[in-house]
């Protein structure tokens, strides 16, 4: 069986170095404003560039959307 | 009076939340709603921060009245608030919310409701309050806009972030804040907090 993450609950192949940018653009996460949590892990957004995710990793991303 | 205010509520549940403390982040449509909640059900101190004055367009789903319009949002809800529950301790802060502040503001409350309008501002509190609280819930709102589609609104947790809300209707011409969605959302914020404070997912006291 491949190398697998999750990400919000769906199986997704893992790639050698995968950062959570990579993520985003495979999983064509395009929203503006999100949260994003590795094995329970927040990462900021100036850190999605450089954050390597390993080999069966959980990943959430919540998308937070204007108005209240 | 203060008896008879709360002899409908479970004695045991009483105390754990006249003990307890919760945030409010936003005093527009999530906050306003979600602090009346919360006074009723007894909470015992609301902290509310927001730096913004009532007007007339907040009126289609914010907890105001005509008469307070161009008012600072957490005196006019403070007012409305002793008028519906005085037996409750409230701390409100005319002041815009940023990272350097939301310790100073927030850091008595065993639960955090984020009630901001703007997405940045959200990614900000819930980024903030984690790093400086990891145990401590913020409860926060996505996807509130439009009328309809009830049965896509839940809550999403993930450690001790939950989110509540349909996670996907933007706001856009033609879809705009609505005083059901956003009142049912802001109750589901509220509701989740006494949840988990008299699970004693947070703590009280």
């Amino acid at each position: 069986m491949d190398k697998m993450i999750t990400v919000n609950t769906q199986p997704v192949p893992w790639e050698e170095n995968m950062t959570i940018e990579r993520i985003l653009k495979v999983m064509h996460y395009t929203f503006r404003m999100l949260v994003v949590k590795v094995d329970g892990r927040l990462i900021k957004k100036n850190e999605y560039a450089a954050t390597v995710v390993p080999q069966g990793a959980v990943v959430e991303v919540i998308h937070l959307i204007s108005g209240g | 009076m203060e008896k008879e205010y709360f002899s409908k509520h479970d004695p045991a549940i009483l105390s754990v939340l006249r003990r307890s403390t919760v945030g409010i982040a936003g005093a527009g449509g999530l906050g306003s709603n979600a602090a009346i909640s919360l006074a009723r059900s007894g909470i015992g101190r609301l902290i509310i921060a927001d730096f913004d004055v009532v007007e007339p367009s907040n009126l289609n789903r914010q907890q105001y009245f005509i008469e307070q319009v161009g008012r600072p949002k957490v005196e006019a809800l403070h007012e409305n608030l002793k008028r519906i529950n005085p037996f409750v301790e409230y701390e409100v802060h005319h002041k815009r919310i940023h990272a350097g502040n939301v310790a100073a503001l927030f850091s008595a409350a065993d639960v955090l409701i984020e009630a901001m309008d703007e997405a940045e501002m959200k990614r900000m509190l819930i980024e903030t309050w984690i790093s400086l609280f990891p145990k401590k819930p913020v409860i926060a709102a996505s996807g509130l806009a439009g009328v309809g589609l009830t049965g896509k609104i839940h809550v999403k947790q993930s450690g001790s972030l939950y989110v509540c809300g349909d996670e996907e209707t933007e706001l856009r011409p033609g879809i705009s804040p609505m005083a059901p969605r956003v009142g049912i959302v802001a109750n589901m914020q509220a509701n989740l907090a006494l949840e988990l404070l008299i699970d004693g997912e947070a703590a009280g006291g």
